[in-house]
């Protein structure tokens, strides 16, 4: 055949370069989504167990108040009642971003509409050193500090819920902060040169015009705040005292989703009903971390369409 | 004037709120650092730790963490720069797309300690690589990769359209185009990013507990053939990190110096991550200022 013909027709080095390259990267971006799908269905498939192998309701699972999965009750089915880690997860998150809100809130105002300057000098770089410091620090912090302080305030033991939130406080406030800096910068200058024109006093425009017309971004760094929070295992175990009870005040010993699995998993034989129940409570864990992401989509939208 | 009065007040009270930040961290570091630094010594950065008696070091821990990073880092960063370019560069808008960036949103969202358990259940015993500091690495690069995915694609779609445009017109491939002229440019930004994930795996605990394991065995410096248990290049040897040694010896340590060996090595990993960032910062503005006029 004609060789100027055969080499216009034979793809061009180029175009060989360009397809090899293409199919890398397309094989990495693969890898990550199968990664993904791999986490859910062994996570799934070992924590649906329990309640398909081990026949344990779902409600009981959900709502009884005794974690003993070695002991069976009168029935015969075995004691896996997770509602005080539910509890302890729950009263952790909630608490400390309550707690961490207003600082986190009035840290981004005071960065974006009193003093940019200091801001960026002083607040900007502690804000990313927070973020930077490793959880095992806050807990290591957590169990020499706040809990002896909690225990001679309150007496006790000083674990419990009171500590846990304290560390976790400390945790996501430079989260929260720093999203809710994006969402405060985002809002356009005009919005408050027409407040201010209008004779309102910083504090009104600031509060009445700029931090409304954020509140989408705030509340979606408030909720990413809370599902750090929800996750964070190893700070929170070291100061929450690991009892699996219903806690029934703040300073005694409690128990989170995330505090029993790092204890317990390495205790337990693989496939028995123990551990099976870990990998339930890992589930749980895997599905809020899921309800958190959508509640961010949602805020998301939401926010969009005003 | 009421609002006038209102305005003053909450300006005060804003700057008290600034200045609380500022003293909780001050008082964070200060804490770490004098109850820290004055225990940390050539002895404490090199010998083993020590499981019943006083005067353990940290020295297996220090390069263990090391190790683990290297690994983690010469498995992430390729990937990672694979599916950033594939989002930045050849990603359409459509469902697909759509999937798949949710994929990464999840995987960034998941808590650690789930990734943890997933290395566990996959690599330590489905793959039977035991608790290892391969099977830490894989868990690492699943914790880091998200992350540095979206800072690789950041810094791609950074770089101006008339860069492609440019290479496009000379005749190259996109491929090409990404490679030789798209990534230096970005290069900057990558490496920044890449310094910064970094520091969060040299402290990350929670995801090698069940993956890296929690044992520090006795290792032979002499010994670099990695086939070897004993050699500290064995990478199916268990290794217990810095990070995980400070958390087991503060839940279920039983060493008298317990509260002073974490206080030491919490103070050496705060200052590994400080430096980790300075040194994001650094040499991000060299690399840029080294190729660019500017």
């Amino acid at each position: 055949m004609d060789p100027i013909r055969d080499a216009m027709l034979r793809p061009s080095r180029s175009a060989k370069i360009e397809r090899r390259g293409r199919l890398i990267s397309l094989f990495c971006i693969s890898l990550i989504v199968a990664v993904v799908v791999a986490i859910f269905y062994f996570v799934a498939s070992r924590g649906l167990a329990t309640f398909f192998e081990n026949k344990v309701n779902l409600w009981s699972f959900l709502s009884k108040t005794t974690w003993s999965p070695a002991i069976k009750d009168a029935h015969g089915a075995p004691e896996v009642g997770a509602l005080p880690m539910i509890v302890g997860s729950f009263g952790v998150t909630f608490l400390s971003a309550i707690i961490a809100t207003p600082f986190a809130v009035g840290a981004a105002i005071f960065m974006t509409e009193i003093s940019p300057n200091l801001g960026k000098k002083i607040l900007q770089p502690v804000i990313e050193l927070l973020v930077g410091i490793p959880s095992v620090v806050y807990g290591f912090i957590g169990l020499s500090v706040v809990v002896p302080f909690i225990r001679n305030l309150f007496g006790g033991t000083g674990f419990g819920i009171l500590a846990g939130t304290f560390v976790l406080f400390v945790m996501i406030l430079p989260t929260v902060t720093s999203m809710t800096v994006d969402a405060l910068k985002a809002v356009p200058r005009h919005y408050r040169e027409a407040s201010l024109a209008l004779g309102a006093t910083r504090w009104q425009t600031t509060s009445r015009v700029v931090v409304r017309a954020a509140m989408p971004g705030i509340l979606t760094g408030i909720v990413f705040g809370m599902a750090r929070a929800f996750g964070e295992a190893l700070a929170v175990q070291m100061v929450i005292g690991n009892a699996a009870l219903l806690p029934h005040n703040l300073i005694s010993p409690a128990s989170t989703l995330t505090s029993v699995l790092t204890s317990g998993i390495g205790n337990t034989v693989m496939g028995s009903l123990e551990n099976n129940a870990l990998w339930s409570l890992a589930l749980l864990l895997l599905l809020m971390s899921l309800a958190f992401n959508l509640l961010i989509r949602w805020i998301g939208k939401k926010g969009e369409m005003k | 004037m009421a609002p006038k009065k209102v305005d003053k007040l909450a300006t005060g009270v804003l700057y008290v709120i600034a200045g609380v930040i500022v003293v909780i961290l001050a008082s964070l570091l200060g804490y770490i650092l004098f109850q820290g630094v004055p225990h940390i010594s050539w002895h404490f950065l090199t010998s083993p730790a020590k499981s019943f008696e006083a005067g353990g070091g940290i020295g297996i821990q220090l390069f263990n963490s090391f190790y683990l990073l290297l690994l983690a880092m010469v498995i992430s960063v390729p990937l990672a720069l694979g599916a950033g370019i594939y989002l930045a560069e050849y990603a359409k808008k459509n469902w697909l797309t759509d999937v798949i960036r949710t994929a990464i949103e999840i995987l960034s969202s998941l808590p650690s300690v789930v990734v943890g358990l997933f290395g566990f259940l996959v690599f330590v015993l489905q793959f039977k690589f035991g608790f290892s500091i391969l099977s830490g690495a894989l868990a690492l690069t699943m914790f880091n990769l998200p992350l540095l995915t979206r800072n690789v694609e950041d810094s791609l779609r950074a770089v101006s359209f008339t860069q492609r445009e440019a290479g496009l017109a000379l005749g190259l491939s996109r491929w090409e185009t990404v490679i030789h002229v798209i990534i230096p440019e970005a290069l900057p930004g990558i490496i920044t990013g890449m310094i910064l994930g970094a520091g969060r795996v040299f402290g990350e605990a929670a995801a090698l507990i069940y993956t890296a394991g929690q044992s520090a065995p006795a290792l032979d410096f002499g010994n670099w053939n990695p086939l070897n248990i004993a050699s500290p290049l064995n990478p199916f040897r268990p290794a217990e990190t810095l990070a995980v040694h400070i958390w087991k010896i503060n839940s279920e340590g039983i060493q008298p110096d317990a509260a002073a060996v974490s206080a030491g090595a919490s103070a050496v990993l705060i200052i590994a991550v400080l430096a980790f960032n300075l040194l994001a910062r650094y040499v991000g503005n060299r690399i840029y200022k080294k190729m660019t006029a500017a």
